[in-house]
């Protein structure tokens, strides 16, 4: 099956096959007709795109690394000159910093496995044809269509002291339980916002792994039920299996979107009470723009981006396909 | 028709589409803030306040009708985003000729070379001092009106406490406060008689408790030079400040973190004493009556203290008729003007003689206080182009000892920060 070349390839082999060795007097007959143009079409259509990133996208991130060694500011008057590593030596003394990496861990180390699991679970159940499941897919996807803003502001007033949540608490306890003001206690400020973050996200990955799912052949299935497999042995030996790449697929999303935990912050607590929110995207906006220190927020950022890239490579790594 | 070429059409095609808008959006926003010939620009917060924004349009209106030189085109922005709107203005050259700023922001936009000093026709020293922003001995910016933070109360709870009410002249002490807040939770009518804001966020935390600090004798910076906070942020005074703020929530005077609208709490009598400004004054009478009153804040030492300066108007540098742009501004500081504004946004108009056109603050109008407060009690937020710095680093120090951080080394670490900052901006020299 896979040796079957792809219909829309051109397929240059077959014609090199059949043109003389090359001298180069005619290379143009080496190749199909209409190549030339279809390659033409085909830097065309991928030059929107290209031109967008290279200009919004890269050449800014460039140019972010490179202030992250000047003492660059967002309002000043005074020439940008060039710090060497002023910048990151101030960052890796920097007790906020190694605060905000911890809680970005604590965050990821967190929110990995069990949004991705609450996923899973949630394809599992709605991947079924019954009535209304449909009811069910909507429900699920509903928060990953609101804003995170909106669900951010919405939590912040459930979690308060006197919020929805304590409410229920306490009603469902008679009185027994008075709970915290969830964001106001450095305990249980990340603890809240990971349960709302599972809450907005975990539809979108149960999209993907619905998707992968769908995608496993109904074959295997049938065969499987012939060889009289249980439930759990057909998900260990044919599920699973068939979800190698939405694994990787989710895993991978699931981390970065962890790594730049960002608006909830942002929106609920301010990386307060005591920094035990703070995360690292936080700190380069705090820095950036209330403080004014492009060249600091530029140098987090830097730091930031080698994190991500290290954290996805040994993912790519450790998910790569062993054969 | 050959199907490559209609990929190669619509390819090419959406390039240059692209490409025009790309252009098109360039061209647009230029002309937006270039002025043609006679035709100014004022950048103003207000999108997101339509009676302020009416009351600027008016004026400008009015000047556009007294002389037909220039023409004076208002752009508002939403407060949110107009800082920003300004900085990237800056950065690609574009700024417009007249734009309002808040107060705090004056010296640090003056410093960066947007601002021009004024050169007004109209005599400033007829202004309340905290509207006009000075920064190395000139002025840079002018606004029409003042807030004051004040503190208020019902006079009938107050007297069931037994408590005396605050006046000007013999505002509380911060014994008597200490006293009246034990009276008023012994009272048992609410979990936390006092209600200082505390959800606040962003320059709130500085405007509302660095006076304060103040009070006890401490400061955000040395307003000597303003080279560094270290002896004012962290001496003796700042800390005894923080025991006291700390001690107001562990005492269970007050919540960690307040209800999200104070004045509306303490309207429904969630709060005794509630810690907000003049702006809120209206909606309280209208609520309460003639059982409201407003003291002066605390003082803890060194008399009450209140944050000066709000949003004011400058000129940039970069204008290209600043003639024009001065004559506007000093047009719009005629009485009937400033009064105007003041009285669409119920705030502290900014003269006499503009109070004297508002009965509410006219000699013995109902918000008179509100102007007696400020001409009394405010103390600009250092006029240093470290300010926004300094804010941040305060607003966090503040939540953090609120949250149980031990005083000394919060406040250590602030004033650490600060004055590695003015350090590395050259000490924020001209």
């Amino acid at each position: 099956m896979a040796t079957v070349p792809l219909p829309t390839r051109p397929r240059v082999r077959d014609t090199t096959k059949a043109a003389p060795p090359p001298s180069d007097a005619n290379p143009s007959a080496r190749r199909r007709p209409g190549f030339r143009r279809d390659q033409l079409s085909g830097w065309g259509m991928i030059a929107p795109a290209a031109l967008l990133l290279l200009a919004f996208v890269f050449i800014p991130a460039i140019l972010g690394f490179g202030l992250a060694f000047t003492n660059a500011r967002l309002i000043s008057p005074r020439p940008i000159e060039f710090v060497g590593m002023d910048n990151f030596a101030r960052l890796f003394t920097d007790p906020t910093f190694y605060r905000a990496l911890l809680n970005v861990a604590y965050f990821t180390v967190v929110i990995v496995p069990v949004q991705s699991g609450l996923a899973l679970v949630m394809a599992l159940l709605i991947n079924k044809k019954f009535r209304g499941v449909n009811f069910f897919r909507t429900v699920y996807f509903l928060p990953v269509v609101t804003s995170m803003v909106v669900v951010s502001l919405l939590w912040l007033f459930m979690y308060r002291k006197d919020g929805l949540i304590n409410e229920i608490l306490s009603t469902v306890s008679f009185g027994l339980i008075s709970g915290p003001d969830w964001l106001g206690d450095p305990n249980t400020a990340m603890p809240a916002i990971i349960v709302l973050s599972i809450w907005q996200a975990a539809g979108f990955h149960m999209i993907i792994w619905l998707a992968g799912l769908q995608g496993i052949s109904g074959e295997l299935y049938e065969a499987s039920q012939l060889d009289g497999t249980s439930r759990w042995q057909q998900f260990r030996y044919v599920t699973w299996p068939g979800l190698f790449h939405t694994r990787s697929l989710v895993l991978v999303t699931i981390t970065i979107q962890a790594l730049g935990l960002f608006d909830q912050i942002s929106v609920m607590t301010q990386g307060g009470p005591m920094d035990s929110t703070t995360t690292i995207v936080y700190e380069a906006v705090r820095s950036g723009y209330r403080q004014q220190e492009t060249s600091y927020a530029s140098a987090i950022s830097l730091v930031f981006f080698v994190l991500v890239l290290i954290v996805s490579a040994v993912q790519r790594y450790l998910t790569r396909e062993k054969d | 028709m050959n199907k490559t070429l209609t990929k190669v059409l619509a390819t090419s095609i959406a390039a240059v589409a692209l490409t025009a808008t790309l252009a098109g959006c360039g061209k647009g926003s230029a002309s937006s803030s270039t002025e043609g010939s006679g035709e100014i620009a004022l950048w103003t917060h207000n999108a997101g306040n339509p009676e302020e924004l009416a009351a600027v349009q008016k004026i400008v209106d009015s000047y556009n009708g007294s002389q037909d030189k220039v023409k004076i085109k208002v752009q508002a922005f939403p407060q949110d985003s107009y800082n920003d709107s300004v900085v990237s203005a800056a950065a690609a050259g574009k700024l417009p000729c007249i734009v309002d700023i808040d107060g705090p922001n004056v010296p640090n936009w003056a410093w960066a070379g947007y601002l021009k000093p004024l050169e007004l026709g109209t005599d400033l020293s007829k202004q309340l001092p905290s509207t006009v922003a000075q920064w190395d001995g000139r002025a840079y910016a002018v606004g029409y009106y003042d807030v004051a933070l004040a503190m208020m109360a019902r006079a009938s709870d107050l007297k069931a406490a037994g408590v005396r009410v605050a006046t000007i002249d013999q505002p509380w002490t911060r014994d008597e406060f200490q006293d009246a807040l034990t009276k008023l939770k012994a009272l048992g009518k609410w979990d936390y008689p006092l209600d200082l804001g505390t959800a606040g966020t962003g320059e709130w935390l500085p405007y509302a408790y660095s006076p304060f600090l103040q009070s006890f004798g401490g400061d955000l910076v040395d307003r000597d030079g303003f080279q560094s906070a270290d002896g004012v942020l962290n001496g003796d005074k700042a800390v005894e400040w923080a025991g006291w703020f700390r001690g107001l929530a562990d005492q269970g005077f007050m919540a960690k973190k307040s209800g999200k609208d104070s004045t509306q709490d303490f309207l429904n009598n969630k709060s005794a004493i509630v810690y907000t400004g003049s702006w809120a004054a209206d909606k309280a009478k209208a609520a309460v009556g003639d059982d409201l009153v407003v003291m002066p804040p605390v003082d803890l030492g060194k008399g009450p203290k209140i944050g000066g300066a709000s949003w004011q108007w400058g000129v940039t540098s970069g204008c290209s008729n600043p003639t024009a742009a001065m004559d506007y501004l000093s047009y719009s500081l005629k009485p009937e003007n400033i009064a105007a504004v003041a009285k669409a946004t119920g705030t502290i108009p900014a003269s006499e003689a503009a109070a004297a056109q508002i009965p509410a603050f006219a000699e013995g109008g109902t918000n008179r206080i509100f102007m007696d407060l400020s001409r009394k009690f405010a103390v600009m937020r250092p006029e240093t182009p470290a300010y926004p710095f300094i804010a941040t680093e305060f607003g966090k120090a503040t939540q953090d000892i609120l949250n149980g951080a031990d005083s000394k080394s919060t406040l250590d670490k602030a004033v650490k920060a600060i004055d590695a900052n003015i350090k590395s901006n050259g000490g924020y020299k001209k």
